[in-house]
């Protein structure tokens, strides 16, 4: 028997419950039960909109927030029991970036201190730190003279790579990115793409990369998941789930992305959804989708569908009685 | 003969406000028009002056010095008080914003809003204002119109808080709709229906609008002119064809080569532009992209000391202006 080291990042059956807003109101169940790996040097992108639970996801996996159920195992050791004396160490590994980049940063600390607090915290002296955060700053595009500033006085796209250079001062091998582009200017966000994938290819690094803006995603990732109301309803190879997506809400969503190109808007043939996304507090019964769904039938209203491979050996999964091409 | 008489009209529109770290010029010598059942679309990045434009448009700047002429239907707005202005605002020429939440009184319900609307416009009667505002959110699309009349704008939607936003909007019947990235704070699959509604309303009334937005896939969806801004000024000014497939300004193409999108097959790293939008506290004195610009880095020292030193205007060929030393038009060598 042969066995397969463990992917690096592996979450399975994971749910994230918080209480309702008022006593004696349902739970919210922002997360419902979902899982998936992330391999080294892989990036997953992880999609859909407000309130599907990408960003609980992501939290989840650092350990921001507390999972309700399920697991989050990291280098094949279970991570999501640990407390957080004994998890300082694989903090280390495990990093994130946020989307607003001001709000991420200090506003009190120079750069030197907020790049370096990760080695201070995981017992790096003063001087090594320090040494490190210049090393930093060039690696992502920064002028190490700036060391000594503070994040006012950075525009939205340096104060993105300055959060970057933090998630970085611990060779992390894995960094959950949360929307880390979309509060930038167009014209700077392909930077900071850029800077994304080169810090990759040369580091090595998993990408958890939450977004909303389905471009960017296709554009960064090899795999994708698709969120709707805290479950994954599809997950596969980016290639896959792009050029046919099987799942009614990923088609809608995709059909939905304006193309910056006013001919292919004039003739391409849109999906639109009705209403707006239910609230999970209020989740309707079976397939959660059902309400919005142009192919609804009966089933759909009473039982949930699984995830599922629709082909035998494909590396794709959709939770869809009705799925597309089949 | 000709083409008709635009129903909006900007010339010169300069915004200048004061800070204390002296004069920030927002917007600086604009020209655009608006035709009658057209959407014009306004892109540009933040501080690029395109939220000021509508802004002093419609007359909502205070404390800002606004130099120029903005005619709606032949009449000149710059300079008439407020009272003048009350009149026209939400009657001829409506707004719409990218929050709804924040535009909408969170102590009155939906219907009576849109009510007042026609209230103070028409001077109709409650029970009449009341009909008009039932029917104005049934137009929009908002299910149940007379019960959710009764709701406060905390139990909508996002999306169906932007329906009502457009139906106070339209509740007076203007004839022009500046949306200030209306959908920006949507979810993709609601931004397509908003967008579907204003799209569906511009046929049904000739409504004109004039689209604000950073996003270029919605400009390429809605809009039938597209005005890009840069630094407070206009950079290119192009049908919307024309400016997808030849843009002319180095800035135009640097947006839409640094966009991922969904219909590209290519994985190749993006063409980013470098650098970030300018400072408007402290302006270049020559061409506001010359520190970004491609075309500018290329250049003879002496085709470079043009884009630092002197300031392009918009110039070029009927239609398709563009403010740059060096445009890229077809058949022209840049």
């Amino acid at each position: 028997m042969t066995t397969t080291a463990p992917p690096l990042l592996r979450v399975r059956d994971l749910a994230v419950t918080f209480p309702g807003r008022r006593r004696g109101s349902a739970p919210i169940r922002a997360v419902d039960g979902i899982g998936f790996d992330v391999a080294a040097g892989e990036t997953l992108g992880l999609v859909g909109e407000s309130g599907c639970g990408k960003s609980t996801t992501g939290r989840t996996i650092v350990r921001l927030l507390e999972p309700t159920a399920g697991s989050v195992s990291y280098g094949g050791r279970d991570i999501s029991h640990l407390s957080q004396r004994a998890l300082k160490p694989l903090r280390r590994d495990l990093q994130m970036v946020f989307q607003d980049p001001h709000s991420s940063l200090n506003p009190r600390h120079t750069v030197a201190r907020i790049i370096a607090d990760p080695l201070l915290v995981q017992g790096a002296t003063v001087a090594d730190a320090r040494e490190r955060a210049v090393e930093l700053m060039e690696l992502v595009g920064l002028i190490p003279e700036h060391i000594d500033r503070h994040p006012h006085e950075f525009s939205g796209g340096q104060a993105q790579r300055i959060g970057i250079a933090r998630a970085l001062a611990t060779s992390p091998r894995l960094v959950v990115a949360d929307e880390p582009v979309s509060a930038l200017d167009v014209s700077v966000q392909a930077q900071i793409v850029n800077l994304m994938e080169r810090l990759q290819r040369e580091l090595g690094l998993a990408y958890l990369f939450i977004a909303h803006d389905l471009s960017v995603v296709k554009r960064v990732c090899d795999r994708v998941a698709v969120m709707y109301l805290g479950r994954i309803v599809e997950i596969g190879a980016k290639e896959r789930v792009y050029a046919a997506p099987a799942h009614p809400y990923t088609r809608a969503l995709l059909s939905a992305v304006p193309l910056p190109d006013p001919a292919a808007e004039r003739s391409r043939e849109r999906i639109t959804l009705l209403g707006d996304p239910p609230s999970p507090a209020a989740p309707p019964p079976g397939c959660t989708f059902h309400p919005r769904c142009p192919k609804a039938r009966e089933i759909c209203r009473t039982e949930a569908p699984p995830l599922r491979t629709l082909v035998p050996g494909e590396a794709r999964e959709v939770a869809c009685h009705f799925p597309e091409g089949v | 003969m000709g083409a008709p008489a635009p129903l909006l009209s900007v010339r010169d529109l300069t915004v200048t406000f004061p800070t204390k770290r002296g004069p920030v010029r927002a917007v600086d010598s604009l020209a655009f028009d608006v035709l009658p059942g057209r959407t014009l679309g306004i892109v540009g990045e933040s501080g690029s002056g395109k939220s000021v434009t509508s802004l002093a448009v419609m007359g909502l700047h205070t404390g800002a010095e606004i130099k120029g002429s903005v005619t709606l239907a032949g009449r000149e707005l710059i300079g008439l008080s407020d009272r003048e202005l009350n009149a026209l605002r939400g009657r001829r020429m409506a707004m719409i914003f990218q929050d709804p939440l924040s535009s909408l009184h969170p102590y009155y319900t939906v219907g009576e809003q849109v009510a007042e609307h026609h209230r103070v416009h028409f001077g109709s009667r409650r029970a009449i204002a009341r009909e008009r505002a039932v029917e104005a959110l049934a137009e929009v699309g908002i299910p149940e119109p007379r019960r959710r009349a009764g709701e406060y704008p905390h139990q909508f939607s996002g999306g169906m808080r932007q329906r009502v936003m457009i139906a106070m909007a339209l509740v007076c019947e203007p004839d022009l709709l500046i949306a200030d990235e209306p959908t920006t704070a949507l979810d993709v699959t609601v931004q397509a229906q908003i967008l579907e509604l204003i799209a569906r309303l511009q046929q049904e009334r000739g409504l004109s609008v004039v689209m604000i937005t950073h996003d270029l896939g919605v400009v390429a969806r809605v809009a039938h002119d597209v005005l890009v801004m840069y630094g407070g000024r206009a950079a290119e000014h192009a049908p919307v064809d024309a400016l997808f497939t030849s843009p002319a300004h180095p800035y135009t193409r640097g947006l839409l080569d640094s966009l991922p999108r969904l219909d590209d097959p290519d994985d190749a790293p993006l063409r980013a532009i470098p650098g970030g939008p300018p400072s408007l506290l402290e302006p270049a004195p020559g061409c506001a992209f010359a520190p970004r610009c491609p075309r500018a880095a290329v250049g003879s020292a002496e085709e470079r000391g043009r884009c630092t030193s002197e300031r392009p205007s918009l110039g070029g060929p009927d239609g398709h202006p563009a403010a740059c030393h060096f445009p890229a038009y077809e058949g022209v060598a840049p």
